[in-house]
């Protein structure tokens, strides 16, 4: 047998008054938090407290559960589920065949959302992976990045019923948890982007942390391309000269309004973007800022919100959408945790001027957050060939798809 | 002992699998977590009183060998989505285990409360330590369990459902989880 069924022993109730009186009155100041951790610099009132980091739910919900009743998107736009399902997820990607790539974090898989014969099915194209969050498809391979490596897949849309395990192509990678998860993608230079996090809120770190790395499809000639990036989970190219956008998800526990999360662009190689030094441009860090300006940083082309966890984004090029949308910049904002009012949860229509700088913020779908609880959260966004946008779900692993004009679904399941 | 837990648990999957209720089903949890979820089980946690969300997350990680140990990846894997739920909210409505029944060391209570403090534990395991939504009761746990469940996060060998405890425990050292968990397993 396994368990004893000896009887429990009695309690003896009241027999320890006095202890947690004398523990109470142990007024030892807290002392740092671990490097990493997300308490790092909360401040000791109440109602900092009652903030941590938000989990989704393990399950993906049912195809019936989904929220996308709630989900509100602009007039002419409709919305609606493009496949469910899918645990926790997260990047997206998209084959030539038409095939959608899609990872995750929290559990171990990268799904293939199959279009056959008219009928949309999910398969699960990998497992065994360590925090997949990033998949990007180039010239018929997808690539993969779990938190401390990079693989691939070759002709994987001509492999899909029979998958072969993902080949590792690159892994000098640091193996933090904090920021360690990976969005990645193929650039126009045909080099993959590999973001490295700061392994913590606000941390000061070595050489290997805190930028975007670039190298070839083979994992050869890595180079430092930005420095100063606390953690990117999005970026795209523009389309009109090629500049690489992207987000910065800025510092905890400043204040419940600053810093800002930030939209960058990299106009030449190894700019510095400030973190943990300095944030959203302008507010020097009240810790490591001290003998340094902001100034001394390339600033944002925009700010994305406070706490707003804007992650996923890619520049609007399809025939579909309005005029208006052409080149715009459409943001999945994961919404905040470190805030009392929670903060985005929606996806953005982000137009820039004529300098490349953010002119305006336009929502496009808002409806993720209700009564300051998320009933799901966007993660990434993806233009399909007929110029319509998938968008990512990891709240309820689904993915949406927006289209505009007149109703015109999507092939059904 | 592991391989008497296996062929235990298996039995009583196949036995339960035509019961109808949960409290019936539920026999089988109790087989090592103790009646009502009240373990008297080696290195075997109590389930009484845990969040219902957490208690969600880890039966969903056994399922998906996720969190690897055979017995419960064993008794998760027939379930289904809505078999999650329903253990999920049954275990969060069992009583919450107990403290420890001994005359706790004030000194060492002391020792291990200051670090409590240091390390943040109470953020988001909250001051009385019964946690919320994906973050577990911790406060009266098995003190063998809470010992080596914190071992397990610090070298990495338990991954969380996200990495938070993996960096928390970066710092802690074995003499500070001893009391860490001495002290979780008899705080009132």
């Amino acid at each position: 047998m396994v368990g004893h069924s000896l009887p429990r022993s009695i309690w003896l109730a009241g027999a320890f008054l006095g202890i947690s009186t004398l523990v109470a009155s142990a007024q030892q100041a807290a002392q740092p938090l671990p490097p990493g951790s997300a308490l790092i610099g909360r401040p000791d009132s109440e109602a900092a407290q009652k903030l941590a980091p938000v989990a989704p739910p393990p399950l993906p919900a049912a195809p019936d559960k989904l929220p996308i009743a709630k989900l509100k998107v602009p007039a002419g736009f409709n919305i609606e589920v493009y496949a469910a399902g899918m645990a926790n997820a997260r990047s997206l990607a998209v084959g030539d065949k038409g095939t959608v790539f899609v990872g995750s974090r929290l559990v171990d898989k990268v799904y293939a959302i199959v279009n056959k014969d008219g009928k949309r099915e999910v398969k699960v194209l990998a497992s065994g992976l360590y925090r997949p969050n990033g998949v990007a498809f180039h010239n018929g391979t997808l690539y993969i990045a779990e938190l401390s490596k990079i693989s691939k897949i070759d002709n994987v849309e001509s492999v899909l019923d029979n998958p072969p395990k993902p080949t590792v192509i690159y892994d000098d990678l640091p193996k933090d948890e904090a920021h360690g998860w990976k969005f990645i993608a193929v650039g126009p230079d045909n080099k993959l982007y590999v973001p490295v996090g700061q392994p913590g809120n606000n941390v000061l770190h070595d050489d290997a942390h805190g930028q975007i790395r670039r190298m070839n499809l083979d994992g050869t000639g890595a180079e430092v391309v930005a420095l100063g990036v606390r953690n990117s989970v999005g970026f795209d190219w523009n389309p009109e000269n090629k500049q690489m956008y992207f987000t910065d998800n800025g510092r905890d526990w400043m204040s419940e309004d600053v810093p800002q999360d930030e939209l960058n662009r990299i106009t030449k190689v190894g700019e510095d973007f400030g973190a943990p030094y300095c944030y959203q441009g302008d507010i020097p860090d009240p810790e490591f800022g001290w003998g340094h300006s902001c100034s001394e940083f390339t600033p944002p082309v925009g700010l994305m919100g406070p706490h707003a966890a804007a992650l996923g984004f890619r520049f609007y090029t399809g025939g579909m959408f309005p005029k208006a949308y052409k080149n715009a910049i459409i943001l999945a904002r994961h919404g905040s945790w470190n805030r009392s009012k929670k903060f985005g949860g929606d996806v953005v229509v982000v137009k820039l001027d004529k300098e490349g700088k953010v002119k305006s913020i336009e929502p496009l779908i808002t409806g993720f957050l209700d009564n300051n609880s998320y009933v799901g959260r966007p993660v990434d966004v993806l233009q399909l060939k007929d110029g319509s946008i998938l968008v990512s779900d990891d709240w309820n692993g689904a993915v949406y798809r927006v289209s505009y004009g007149k109703s015109k679904v999507a092939a059904k399941q | 002992m592991q391989k008497t837990t296996i062929a235990l648990a298996l039995l009583l999957i196949a036995s339960s699998a035509n019961s109808e209720t949960i409290e019936e089903r539920a026999a089988t949890c109790f087989a090592c977590h103790g009646e009502q979820g009240q373990s008297e089980t080696e290195n075997t946690p109590s389930l009484g009183g845990q969040q219902a969300p957490y208690a969600l997350i880890q039966l969903f990680m056994f399922r998906e060998k996720l969190r690897t140990f055979e017995p419960m990846n064993e008794v998760a894997k027939p379930m289904t989505d809505d078999d999650l739920r329903n253990f999920s909210d049954f275990i969060a409505k069992l009583p919450k285990p107990k403290p420890t029944a001994d005359a706790p060391d004030p000194a060492r209570m002391q020792r291990a409360q200051e670090l409590t403090m240091k390390y943040h534990c109470n953020s988001c395991h909250h001051q009385d330590f019964s946690g919320g939504d994906n973050v577990p009761r911790i406060a009266n746990q098995r003190e063998d369990y809470l010992a080596k469940t914190l071992s397990e996060y610090k070298d990495n060998s338990r991954h969380g459902y996200d990495g938070t405890m993996a960096d928390v425990m970066g710092p802690v050292t074995p003499e500070q989880i001893k009391d860490l968990a001495y002290f979780l397993a008899r705080v009132h």
